[in-house]
């Protein structure tokens, strides 16, 4: 790959004694789209949560292998160093309800006490509004708290809120499975707008998702990567039978 | 068939009749009460009332001006020596759901809720009045917040607890230190129900007598001295109550009504501040 | 997503189907002026640039499908661009075919001025450009009409069928050439047919109509 943003290498992940991923091998390059899919459980939203080092919130986590951010092994930052170079968008949508529309934005700056001039709030606030494509609808009412906004919305903001801080990488985990099939589009052309400026790991569990938006995917299953290619190539002619029956929906 | 149906009914009919007239009979004593005050004292409210010191015995006159402020500065003393402890513990134990000390620190505030005012009194006597030789408004605020710390620290944890992981979780990804997003995101997240917590918890404190019997003791001066005795609205209900003078007597009504109308109207903010201030989710 | 896809494909097979025209135009064109090193051009430079552009449209349409899941006008759309793909590759092989007669027909003399065999080529070329233009323009109409001028070039075909048998019947000689020739308007008169194929494939993505195997005419 060109230009490698997120190496993994021979990763697993260990709840207690459960080993809930085996030996994961993968990368994204820069600018694409790489989409984690598999059926539940199969460890898809544990490998996106080890790439910020969010999974280790939860006691009794522990991992082996590495996981390289551009030449920089993720375990070897403070996690607060690393998370700041990641964005990561949930699948509920979580503005912050006591701040302003504008302040949710920038929160990442304020919150970490990161202090820059009230007009250079205003271009990333702007900037970032305009590459979620909310700008147009919220411009007029950056004051006001965000809870008027839909789940579409909302889901935008995050993103926005992401965005704001120049992430080296944008996770997105399952953006749309809480909203309804219009604002679910929405998203999804949104990332094929973003991939331009942003590279994206994406999990979803809606194959079709998977296929319209990504560049590459990965199929993950019962924590082990099955299969890994582009995302053109896997759909037509998966290598390995077990993808090829999840594509058909003979299990998950 | 028919007539079961129709027993039935009645049956039906006649237990909500009696469970509505029961809820209303409960109601009766607080009605009764505020009646009684209302009636008994608000003849005697009035400007001087309000804005006078109590004259010596013998003298007519006077007001209750000592104990308005007295119970205001008692209200804000404990409430500077609570907050902060409440609120920690509160969000101590919202995070710890299991653990020695969280398990400790919780039996702790139930048997607190549980303990006399009196007896709390008199442990404030022992720590406060008595290296000082001084009955003190301090000591009283001591007792109070005492009494204050189980309601917030509950109401805290519970508050918190309420919040979604998700809200935690949005910061976090951010990069922000976990003691941040504590800080700076859930608390303010919360303020509602904590503010909630404490309103409450001043609405108690207002009207505690026993505690200040042995601590700010009362005062017929003004007095804005920590140190010394302050006079409250109790002290002053219970010392013009029992005494012989009937123009006294109805300087306690007067006194007794100002007091349940503090009462009340912290009641009621609090439940404005609820409502409000609540953020959905 | 799939829209700019969409735009990118019909781009690409107008683009392989006006290679494809170019092919006849220089097969016919090589044969008329004798001009060997065109109709050479044809069969080892355009077939494999043909061949390549087939399958890479053929990759296209899968890939699409497997992606986007098309529906309705899209789901037509690509099915037909399918078919047509697979025509113009035949189209493009009777081309490379009429070559290979030419290039025998242009070294020995000449059996008569060749009038009807570029009068056909023009006949059959104008049906595949107006069949394309029909799928560009969308018009189910053009294409109905380009449907209606296959009698045309099959009545040419019988034209120059009874010419050559008479070439043949009066000189043996002649033979081998009348075969080359009439092989050349068999060519061209499968070039009207697929160029038929292709307009009724535009008429069912543009309007979802059957009108196949003169299924219309029948009131099926």
């Amino acid at each position: 790959m060109e230009s490698t943003v997120l190496k993994v290498e021979d990763f697993s992940a260990y709840f207690g004694d459960n080993q809930i991923l085996k030996n994961i091998n993968l990368e994204t390059g820069s600018n694409l789209v790489t989409a984690l899919m598999g059926p539940s459980g199969c460890g898809k939203t544990t490998l996106i949560r080890c790439v910020n080092r969010m999974h280790e919130l939860i006691p009794g986590t522990k991992v082996t292998g590495k996981i390289y951010l551009k030449d920089d092994d993720i375990y070897a930052m403070q996690p607060i160093v690393l998370r700041r170079k990641i964005g990561m968008v949930f699948q509920k949508p979580n503005p912050f309800p006591m701040m302003s529309i504008y302040d949710n934005v920038i929160a990442g700056y304020k919150l970490n006490g990161i202090r820059l001039k009230k007009d250079e709030f205003d271009n990333i606030v702007e900037r970032s509004l305009k590459g979620s494509a909310l700008w147009d609808e919220v411009k007029d009412s950056l004051y006001r708290k965000g809870t008027f906004l839909s789940g579409g919305q909302q889901q935008r903001l995050c993103i926005a809120r992401a965005l704001a801080m120049n992430p080296e990488i944008l996770l997105l985990d399952e953006p749309t499975s809480a909203l309804d099939p219009k604002s679910t589009s929405a998203i999804e052309e949104l990332i094929v707008e973003l991939k331009k400026t942003v590279t994206m790991l994406l999990v979803t569990h809606n194959i079709a998702q998977a296929a319209r938006v990504s560049d590459f995917t990965a199929f993950i299953y019962l924590g082990e990567l099955i299969e890994f290619g582009p995302t053109e190539k896997m759909f037509t002619v998966p290598k390995d039978k077990r993808t090829e029956e999840y594509l058909t929906g003979k299990f998950g | 068939m028919k007539d079961n149906t129709t027993a039935r009914m009645i049956k039906d009919k006649a237990f909500r009749v009696i469970v509505i007239f029961l809820a209303c009979f409960s109601m009766l004593p607080l009605l009764l009460i505020l009646y009684y005050i209302t009636r008994n004292g608000i003849a005697v409210i009035n400007w001087e009332f309000l804005t006078q010191l109590p004259r010596p015995i013998g003298e007519t006159g006077g007001g209750i001006f000592n104990a308005v402020i007295g119970t205001g500065m008692l209200i804000v003393l404990s409430s500077i020596l609570s907050i902060p402890f409440g609120i920690t513990a509160g969000i101590y134990l919202s995070e710890k759901s299991e653990g020695k000390i969280a398990n400790i620190v919780r039996l702790c505030v139930v048997v607190l809720q549980g303990t006399p005012s009196i007896v709390i009194g008199i442990v404030a006597y022992i720590w406060v009045v008595a290296p000082f030789h001084s009955f003190s408004a301090l000591s009283g605020g001591v007792a109070l917040s005492i009494m204050m710390l189980p309601v917030i620290i509950k109401a805290t944890e519970e508050t918190l607890k309420l919040m979604p992981y998700h809200l935690k979780e949005a910061s976090l990804a951010l990069g922000v230190p976990y003691y941040k997003t504590i800080l700076k995101v859930i608390l303010p997240t919360g303020l509602s129900g904590i503010l909630t917590g404490i309103l409450l918890s001043v609405a108690r404190i207002t009207g505690e007598t026993a505690p200040l019997l042995f601590t700010a003791f009362g005062n017929q001066f003004m007095n804005w001295n920590l140190f010394k005795p302050i006079d409250s609205l109790p002290y002053r209900i219970f010392y013009y109550a029992m005494s012989p003078y009937p123009e006294w007597h109805t300087f306690a009504w007067g006194a007794s009504f100002i007091l349940v109308v503090l009462v009340l109207a912290f009641n009621l903010i609090a439940r404005g501040v609820a409502v409000k201030w609540k953020v959905q989710f | 997503m799939l829209e700019e896809k969409m735009i990118a494909l019909r781009k690409e097979l107008i683009e392989y189907a006006t290679h494809v025209e170019g092919m006849i135009d220089k097969s016919i064109g090589g044969l008329v002026r004798k001009e060997s090193y065109t109709l050479e051009e044809v069969i080892e430079k355009d077939e494999p640039k043909a061949n390549e552009a087939e399958i890479a449209i053929e990759e296209l349409c899968t890939t699409m499908i497997a992606q986007y899941e098309p529906k309705a006008k899209d789901l037509r759309t690509i099915l037909m661009v399918m078919k047509m793909n697979n025509d113009l590759e035949r189209a493009g092989d009777h081309a490379v075919n009429i070559a290979e007669c030419g290039l025998y027909i242009i070294e020995r003399p000449e059996l008569k001025p060749l009038l009807d065999i570029p009068r056909m080529a023009k006949e059959a070329v104008g049906m595949l450009k107006d069949s394309i233009e029909a799928f560009i323009k969308e018009d189910a109409l053009l294409a109905a009409m380009v449907c209606e001028r296959d009698n045309i070039v099959d009545n040419l075909g019988q034209q120059i069928l009874r010419e050559l048998i008479t070439f043949m019947g009066a000189d043996p000689a002649t033979i081998e050439r009348s075969m080359r020739l009439l092989n050349i308007a068999r060519n061209l008169e499968r070039i009207g047919d697929l160029s038929t194929n292709i307009s009724e494939d535009v008429i069912f993505m543009v309007e979802g109509r059957v009108i196949k195997h003169h299924k219309d005419q029948e009131g099926g």
